[in-house]
């Protein structure tokens, strides 16, 4: 069991920073490096919407998938004698208070990416055929839903620090 | 009124908001000693 909890939250770390680093590249570089292409109009915008924006949208959603099946494993091996850590935090029973609130913030971040962000961004990218009018939809969709999320991951990453392991630290 | 999730300023004033009103209501649902 120590190896399960072990090897799971490894790799809860190195799936949660690929899907958190992208989504804050997301927000905090390509949305301002697009409009900024897209003002230039220098034929730069195509070279990120074309070739960079796929590949990172592919890795986000499988990151966040990723993510979240480690952690459920994670939380499943912190189960104690007399309670199961999925149950429990999912249902915020004490201890497991601060860490399902992080669990349920993960999760809403995680429906964010499989249902709103990832499929209207197919439609922006032009991968799955859309018209202008439903881009322009999809464009506002996917932009409030990954803001969403890049708000979401303070507290989110506040409760995997503080919610459980760590908890005493914050009089929590 | 202006949504605050579109600046970054703002999307990122509502998280800290959001985590300090879910740390208090943590705290409230958290026994004492648990």
């Amino acid at each position: 069991m120590d190896w399960v909890g072990g090897l799971a939250r490894w790799f809860h770390y190195i799936a949660g920073i690929a899907w958190i680093g992208l989504l804050y590249y997301f927000n905090f570089v390509q949305v301002q490096g697009l409009a900024a292409a897209n003002k230039a109009a220098d034929g730069g915008a195509a070279g990120i919407t074309k070739y960079i924006a796929p590949r990172a949208l592919q890795l986000f959603r499988g990151a966040a998938i990723a993510t979240w099946i480690m952690g459920a494993i994670l939380l499943w091996t912190l189960s104690s004698s007399t309670q199961n850590g999925i149950v429990s935090a999912f249902t915020l029973q004490a201890p497991y208070t601060g860490i399902g609130v992080g669990a349920w913030l993960g999760t809403i971040m995680l429906f964010n990416v499989v249902v709103l962000i990832y499929p209207n961004q197919m439609k922006i990218l032009g991968i799955v055929p859309a018209t202008d009018e439903q881009k322009a939809k999809a464009r506002r969709i996917a932009f409030l839903a990954s803001r969403t999320n890049t708000m979401l991951s303070l507290p989110m990453l506040f409760f995997m620090a503080f919610g459980f392991s760590h908890k005493n630290v914050v009089g929590l | 009124m202006k949504n605050p999730l579109d600046s970054l300023t703002g999307t990122i004033v509502c998280g800290v908001a959001l985590t300090i009103i879910l740390y208090f209501v943590v705290k409230a649902l958290s026994p004492v000693g648990a």
